[in-house]
């Protein structure tokens, strides 16, 4: 997500000034998203340049708000209504690295597997707990947040496991080459020679 | 003390060349107020590991422990009645009787164990108040939702002084919200002194517990709990 649109979305309750919008801001992400000033800052100037903030004169305390401009609502309104291509997300590290484990001498993907398993589990249980804890008193955006990576834990784990299910099963039943059929590894050495 | 303790524990089904190793070699303690999660795909030793903690079955080999009792040395008398004085269940396919209402099915276990219909009765209409549904009693099990069902499964399981909860798949068909209140039952339960084991192959589930354990194979391969303070050192800081 781009932070300008989200810088957009909280202008359209109402004027703000910079840390107005990272406190806002991470309210509103219950803080899974830290921000500091300076990308606060500098996402503003973009808005001004491009039109879609203006700055209001500045408070008796020193501090300039700004407005969303006619064109910034045409285009948060856009950007609300234009689904997230998934292609134009990062890249997935993960994925990367394990594909590269595969193909790598001398590392143990298995390992990778289950280390990730863990850590990712434990991130899963702790916004489990985070969850519990706050109950019925969680605002429903923060809800929906912690939700959604709850989500994404959860499929996340499962991608492991088929993972780890396809590398035994890959193990098992190696490939037969063409000129020599080889018997078949101990399925609990996880070792990978391309043909 | 432990209210759970496997050892070393094998389960083989059949013999020789036919045979099947659900377990190799599991070991998995539960201590009171823990509630531990058992992840793993079809075939991987799940249920096989959770008839064992209830005394369902016995390991081929190693020992099973409830509440520091050795289930192998029990007479089958014997474990009958720790099954039905200290283990709660909760199945995936509820297990509730037809013909019996609510209050009589969450009754059901302590009739058994003797205790007279009316004191029975009462506990069940607590129980069933500690789930949220005493103006259910009343009812047949054909009268509820699938999710007021199982909260009298669950009902029937915590009834008494139940010490361990075991359950399997308890979430089942339920949709996410009804099975997320199935959840925070035997999470409170747990957190109020009992020992839970809970098999689910749902990621989302299982992180509700204390500690997840990994079963491939028969096989623990993979533990994921609290981290230790040695990890916690390790961890950089936020």
């Amino acid at each position: 997500m781009s932070i300008r649109h989200g810088l957009l979305a909280l202008l359209e309750r109402g004027p703000m000034y910079g840390y107005q919008l990272r406190a806002a801001f991470e309210e509103s992400t219950g803080a899974t998203w830290p921000l500091n000033i300076g990308q606060v800052y500098t996402t503003l100037n973009r808005l001004e340049r491009d039109g879609l903030v203006r700055p209001l004169p500045e408070n008796d305390g020193g501090q300039r708000p700004y407005e969303i401009t006619e064109n910034g609502r045409a285009d948060l309104a856009v950007w609300f209504a234009t689904p997230i291509n998934r292609t134009d997300r990062p890249r997935d590290e993960l994925a990367i690295k394990l594909a590269l484990a595969i193909t790598t001498p001398g590392v143990d993907v298995k390992t990778v597997v289950q280390t990730q398993r863990t850590a990712t589990m434990r991130a899963l249980q702790e916004y489990t707990r985070l969850k519990t804890r706050g109950d019925d008193d969680l605002d429903l955006p923060w809800r929906l947040v912690l939700d959604a990576m709850i989500f994404q834990a959860e499929a996340e784990v499962r991608w492991l496991d088929h993972c780890e299910a396809s590398l035994v099963r890959h193990t098992r039943t190696p490939r037969p080459t063409s000129a020599t059929s080889r018997p078949a590894p101990e399925h609990s050495e996880v070792t990978y020679e391309r043909s | 003390m432990n209210v759970l303790e496997i050892r070393d524990a094998y389960r083989t089904h059949g013999t020789g060349e036919a045979s099947v190793h659900a377990l190799r070699g599991v070991t998995l303690t539960v201590a009171p107020r823990e509630l531990v999660a058992v992840m793993g795909p079809s075939g991987s030793g799940k249920s096989t590991l959770l008839n064992l903690a209830g005394g369902l079955d016995r390991p081929s080999r190693g020992d099973v422990f409830v509440e520091g009792q050795q289930i192998g040395a029990m007479s089958r008398r014997q474990l009958a009645a720790m099954r039905r004085r200290s283990i709660g269940y909760v199945f995936q396919d509820l297990n509730l009787l037809p013909s019996l209402t609510a209050a009589e099915n969450v009754a059901l276990p302590l009739e058994l164990d003797g205790v007279g219909v009316r004191k029975a009765r009462q506990q069940a209409i607590a129980a069933l108040g500690e789930v949220g549904l005493s103006e259910l009693a009343p009812r047949f099990p054909d009268e509820m939702s699938g999710g007021q069902q199982q909260r009298v499964a669950i009902a029937r399981a915590l009834i008494g002084d139940r010490r361990l909860v075991l359950a399997d798949e308890p979430t089942g068909a339920l949709d996410s919200q009804t099975g997320e209140a199935v959840l925070r039952l035997l999470r409170t339960r747990v957190d109020a002194g009992a020992a839970g084991v809970l098999v689910t192959h749902e990621a989302r589930h299982a992180a509700w517990a204390d500690r997840v354990v990994f079963l491939r194979d028969g096989v623990i391969v993979d533990t994921s709990g609290p981290l230790t303070e040695a990890e916690q050192l390790l961890e950089p800081a936020s």
